[in-house]
């Protein structure tokens, strides 16, 4: 195999490996990945080294080592299944590296999300849904309905316009809050806590705490730290949100 | 509250975070299945026990087995099923008593609350190791059994 196509391989691992960590994968499975895929092309001693904010591939002498940046994260499972199958038929022959690193490229500019609206809906769904399960009553389910849909439209809409999430989901907390006590003081909500618990979840880091605390079981030290700090973070600035509207 | 509203409304928040987590639209029933059946383990050891920990632990165990299982099924990558299953046991509840506590200078009651929100995260994601480890363990003796016929 010629160089020219050890260098599209290796390029190929990088991106494969970006889509992933940028979607929500887990540090572990973006590690296998890449290293199946540079098994397919014949490189055989590569390591990577993987971070929720950059990772570090080295194919094995005579290439060089390269490095790419991950700058934002979400979660966006459908994408990790894509770049999963598009290595899955690398390592079956079914797709060649051109064939595989071209529709690598197609996924980077798919948006594949479900349209705001929907999700919207689905937001405000689970929150009633949560209300109810934590052993709230069902005439405050109106509220954490509202509440947990204009939560997430806030917290989606913030997060384009500043970039900065701390700040969406703290505004987007700050409102849930807003809207449990204007709920309970026109009499159509009875629990404030209970309905304020239901409308945050959708905005909670659970998936981030959970990974975090599984990348470091499995020794991925580096991630597991940041990923555990970025859900503190998360978690701290829902907090800091809902603490504001309830300290009057 | 019956067994059946639990049953349908973990599977709609679950569903819902599925499409939330955009996860791919054929498996967003499967994801609806295994937030189901993670919740219902969890609340009925929740009754009987009263210790959220060890009722987190069988939850999440339980989400992974059966993400795991769909995942070999469908052949998509096991993170599409658990996600979603796993939201609903999150220590959403005691991280809000614990931040609000703070707000009211009670100091001693937030701390309480907020390691044992730390407890049962913990608590899940031991879940999900061990359900891993095990499963993997699983099925590398069928194969070989499967590699010697």
């Amino acid at each position: 195999m010629s160089a020219v196509d050890k260098e599209i391989a290796i390029d190929c691992c990088l991106l494969a490996g970006r889509l992933m960590m940028e979607a929500g994968a887990e540090t572990y499975r973006v590690e296998d990945t890449m290293e199946r895929i540079a098994e397919t092309q014949e490189l055989s001693a590569t390591h990577s080294f993987v971070t929720p904010t950059g990772i570090i591939f080295t194919p094995g002498s005579p290439y060089h080592t390269k490095l790419i940046r991950i700058k934002n994260r979400s979660t966006d499972l459908e994408k990790v299944a894509l770049v999963n199958d598009v290595s899955r038929k690398l390592s079956a022959d079914e797709y060649t590296l051109e064939q595989a690193y071209a529709k690598l490229k197609e996924i980077e500019q798919a948006n594949v999300m479900f349209p705001l609206w929907l999700q919207v809906i689905a937001a405000a769904v689970a929150s009633g849904c949560f209300l109810i399960l934590f052993e709230g009553i069902w005439s405050d389910v109106p509220a954490a309905v509202f509440a947990g849909g204009v939560g997430f439209i806030i917290a989606t809409k913030m997060q384009e316009l500043t970039k900065v999430s701390f700040f969406a989901e703290f505004v987007a907390a700050l409102f849930i809050g807003l809207i449990g006590y204007g709920a309970i003081s026109v009499e159509l909500g009875t629990e404030l806590d209970k309905i304020i618990i239901g409308s945050v979840m959708p905005l909670v880091p659970g998936l981030l705490i959970t990974n975090a605390v599984r990348d470091l079981m499995a020794g991925h030290f580096v991630s597991g730290l940041s990923k555990g700090a970025e859900a503190f973070l998360t978690a701290f600035a829902i907090g800091a949100g809902v603490a504001l509207v309830l300290s009057f | 509250m019956t067994w059946v509203t639990q049953g349908i409304l973990s599977f709609l928040a679950a569903a819902g975070f599925g499409i939330i987590f955009n996860a791919p639209r054929r498996m967003l029933f499967y994801c609806g299945f295994v937030g189901m059946t993670g919740w219902l383990i969890y609340s009925t050891f929740n009754q009987y026990s009263g210790d959220p920990m060890q009722a987190s632990f069988l939850g999440a165990f339980t989400v992974a087995i059966v993400a795991h299982l769909f995942a070999k099924r469908f052949k998509m990558p096991m993170i599409i099923f658990s996600v979603a299953g796993i939201i609903p046991l999150v220590p959403g509840g005691m991280a809000y008593n614990a931040m609000r506590h703070i707000v009211e200078n009670d100091y001693t009651t937030s701390i309480s609350y907020a390691s044992r929100a730390f407890m049962v995260s913990g608590a899940i994601a031991m879940g999900l190791v061990f359900a891993e480890v095990i499963i993997q363990l699983f099925f590398q003796s069928t194969m070989r059994r499967k590699k010697k016929k």
